[in-house]
């Protein structure tokens, strides 16, 4: 609630850390000696470059569900989505280093006897045309399901049961070796990305920069849709659907409006996850990713900007620990951790603090008004 | 049966709106009143504060009628046919001067007719309360004329044209009729004056929410209605903090905001304070100088203190209507409703 009055600062502080980690991180790996104190090692660049796709996909899921409502188990396609565009963009760099050593085809066309390139992976030699599929397929893929969904007035749980059918049915369908997108392997082996060597320590850095300047404006965008009336629309809508209906708004398009919104900036998060770790296969579209981004917002606190973004970073981080040490357990923690923010802490770790920090504001208020004189116009410190 | 005369009775004596030959509601004849009418007048939206023109009826058709007719007498089945279209006109005339009219109107829900031949019709400007036990299919018959809920049989028309059973809620609610729920149903997370902005009519685009603007004349028309609403020093309040009196008047407030012609108001007092019932009666008297409400009541002294015509509605029809007095002195509605 307090959040209506901070967003602005908020956002801006939010956006200004991220800008900062963006310009820092990378000289801190790539300017200082491997010895001294600050630096960071390139494998924390690209773990954590990874990371941050991974918040800019728990915003987008926060986006639907934290606004508007719509507990999405399906978001993983479109992240997967945006991630084998780039993939066939860099699939189309390899030209002839690949093992076969033929300059059109990827490898595993050849390994299929195909002769031709099939007609949907034209135009992937180009970066701006993979940059745009990248918007344009996993969006166009939101709007289509959102404007069938919504229209039908499908919601709650049968909702999230569909769009989790969605992302399995992409899984099931990308397993297939004659789509002609590697199959089960995926497509792999790539080797550089606009001609710099994709392994370089430098394009780590250089991607890990894009990352987070992608998430800042993930966040600005999300930070601006949420601040305007439609934002408060998307509220409404979450809290009292029928409500909105009643004086004249259609939450069918409100909706459709936010899966679209947060399908492209999902795909725009697979877009930039698939260079730092070299691989997209059909696992990307597995129905438990989709979970894992529900764990993430729920952890950070959805509805709130920074939460899924910190909780994002801090489920993966805790992930990345955990499995090094104890890799059976990892599964099991994750299930509980749910279960406890389920439990204890529904707002999220974001959402609570707030949450405290508003009843605190409250109690004080109600003591000032109690001490008599100029009760309402106490001005507020905080502001 | 029996209600259905009733419901039919009544419904004649108190407007003569039926038809002159005296048959009933829901026959063919609607069909050709379809034909020769004009076509229903279909409002999107309006502008703020505009209120909605309704084409004076008659100019259409009866120019049409006023052509002589021959005078070598007609076949009969041409007869027939002029009575019918004659009669038909006639009804279409009498609607058309209408705000909203019902006629024959059943629904049921697994067999069970929660609206059975249900005629009823509001004028422009009238306000009225509507009476009856539980289970009466009042608010069933708000999910009707809302959209909700589409009709097995018989007719909506809203403003006298316009089929109501072919539009959905958002579309109904943009061409001007506003419902307060039974349960009140404010948006919980918005303050006071965002559940306002968020009801003010004017364009229902998504992209225009998003690029929206607040400007004075937008500032103004909250201040008049939490004005209205005795809501102003409420303003920056949570939604989810107000009392469940405030409530109900925030929820009339979003109803005003909408500006709409006709507000449907399912049970406004339940659950409030004898001051704040007395307060409400005033607000909707207030209200209804402007545009015509409907109100279902279960509370006898607010609907006394309303002052308004009272239809009383059993088992999905009309029982009894007329004034509070003689509503509340029939018989059948000792028996089914005041008398338990
Ligand atoms: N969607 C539905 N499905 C099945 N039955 C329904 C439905 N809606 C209403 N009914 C039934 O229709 C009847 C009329 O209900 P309605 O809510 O219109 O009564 P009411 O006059 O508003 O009563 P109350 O004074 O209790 O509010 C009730 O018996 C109810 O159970
Ligand atoms: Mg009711």
């Amino acid at each position: 609630m307090i959040l209506a009055r901070f967003l602005g600062p908020r956002v801006w502080i939010l956006v200004a850390v991220i800008l900062a980690a963006a310009v820092l991180v990378p000289m801190a790996n790539l300017g200082l000696p491997r010895d001294h104190p600050l630096h960071v090692p390139s494998y924390a660049v690209q773990l954590w470059g990874r990371f941050v796709c991974y918040a800019l996909l728990a915003l987008a899921l926060d986006l639907v569900w934290g606004y508007v409502g719509i507990l999405s188990l399906g978001h993983g396609a479109f992240f997967a989505l945006g991630g084998y565009a780039m993939g066939m963009y860099l699939m189309r760099q390899i030209g002839a280093r690949g093992g076969y050593g033929n300059p059109v085809l990827p490898d595993f066309m050849v390994s299929l006897n195909w002769k031709e390139l099939p007609w949907y992976w034209y135009g992937f030699d180009q970066f701006w045309f993979a940059c745009l599929m990248v918007v344009l397929v996993p969006g166009l893929l939101a709007f289509v399901f959102g404007f069938f969904a919504f229209r039908s007035r499908v919601t709650g749980v049968y909702l999230s049961i569909i769009t989790q059918a969605m992302t399995y049915a992409l899984l099931l369908a990308f397993f297939r070796n004659d789509m002609g997108f590697g199959g089960n392997n995926g497509l792999t082996d790539f080797k550089d990305i606009l001609g710099f060597p994709i392994q370089a320590v430098s394009t780590r850095a250089a991607l890990f920069a894009a990352s987070c300047v992608a998430l800042a404006i993930g966040v600005l965008l999300v930070g601006w849709i949420t601040r305007s009336k439609l934002g408060k629309l998307m509220i409404a809508v979450r809290d009292a659907e029928s409500r909105t209906r009643f004086i004249g708004w259609r939450p069918e398009y409100v909706k459709l409006f936010a899966f679209t919104v947060s399908g492209v900036m999902a795909g725009v998060a697979g877009a930039l996850y698939v260079p730092q770790v070299g691989i997209i296969n059909p696992g990307e579209f597995s129905p438990l990713n989709s979970i894992e981004v529900v764990i993430w917002a729920a952890v950070g606190g959805r509805g709130t900007l920074i939460g899924p973004v910190l909780g994002a970073l801090l489920v993966n981080y805790g992930k990345t620990i955990f499995t090094t040490v104890w890799p059976e357990t990892w599964l099991f923690l994750l299930g509980g951790l749910f279960v406890f923010v389920t439990l204890l802490l529904p707002r999220g770790i974001v959402g609570t603090i707030d949450h405290g920090f508003d009843a605190f504001r409250a109690t004080r208020r109600a003591r000032d008004a109690e001490k008599g004189e100029a009760a309402g116009a106490v001005p507020n410190p905080a502001e | 049966m029996v209600e259905t005369k009733v419901a039919g009775k009544v419904a004649g004596d108190v407007h003569t709106l039926t038809t002159p030959q005296g048959s009933g509601p829901g026959k063919p004849v609607r069909n050709a009143a379809e034909a020769a009418g004009p076509r229903p007048v279909e409002e999107r939206s309006r502008g703020p504060g505009e209120r909605a023109v309704v084409e004076p009826g008659p100019a259409g058709p009866q120019a049409e009628s006023s052509h002589r007719e021959p005078d070598v007498s007609p076949h009969p089945y041409a007869a027939l046919m002029r009575e019918r279209r004659l009669a038909a006109e006639a009804e279409g005339r009498a609607r058309r001067d209408t705000l909203l009219y019902l006629s024959g109107v059943t629904k049921s829900f697994d067999g069970f007719k929660a609206i059975n031949n249900l005629s009823l019709v509001i004028e422009k400007g009238e306000m009225r309360a509507i009476i009856g036990p539980n289970g009466a299919g009042k608010t069933t018959m708000m999910d009707i004329i809302t959209g909700k809920t589409r009709p097995d049989r018989g007719e909506v028309f809203f403003n006298g044209d316009v089929d109501l059973t072919h539009h959905d809620e958002a579309a109904i609610a943009s061409m001007g009729i506003g419902r307060k729920f039974q349960k009140p149903t404010v948006f919980e997370s918005h303050t006071v004056e965002d559940n306002i902005r968020l009801s003010l009519s004017g364009p229902r685009s998504v992209l225009e929410a998003l690029v929206h603007r607040k400007d004075e004349a937008e500032r103004e028309r909250i201040e008049a209605i939490l004005e209205t609403t005795r809501l102003t020093d409420k303003r920056k309040t949570f939604a989810a903090n107000l009392s469940h009196g405030q409530k109900q008047w925030l929820e009339i407030g979003m109803l005003l905001a909408q500006d709409p012609e006709l507000l449907l108001v399912d049970e406004p007092v339940a659950g409030m304070t004898d001051a704040e019932t007395e307060e409400t009666a005033r607000l909707l008297r207030e209200i209804a100088a402007t545009r015509s409400v409907v109100v279902v009541e279960h509370d006898m002294s607010f609907v006394r203190a309303l002052g308004v015509k009272v239809t009383c509605l059993h088992e999905g029809s009309v029982l009894s209507e007329g004034s509070l007095d003689k509503v509340s002195n029939d018989p059948k509605v000792i028996e089914v409703y005041l008398g338990r």
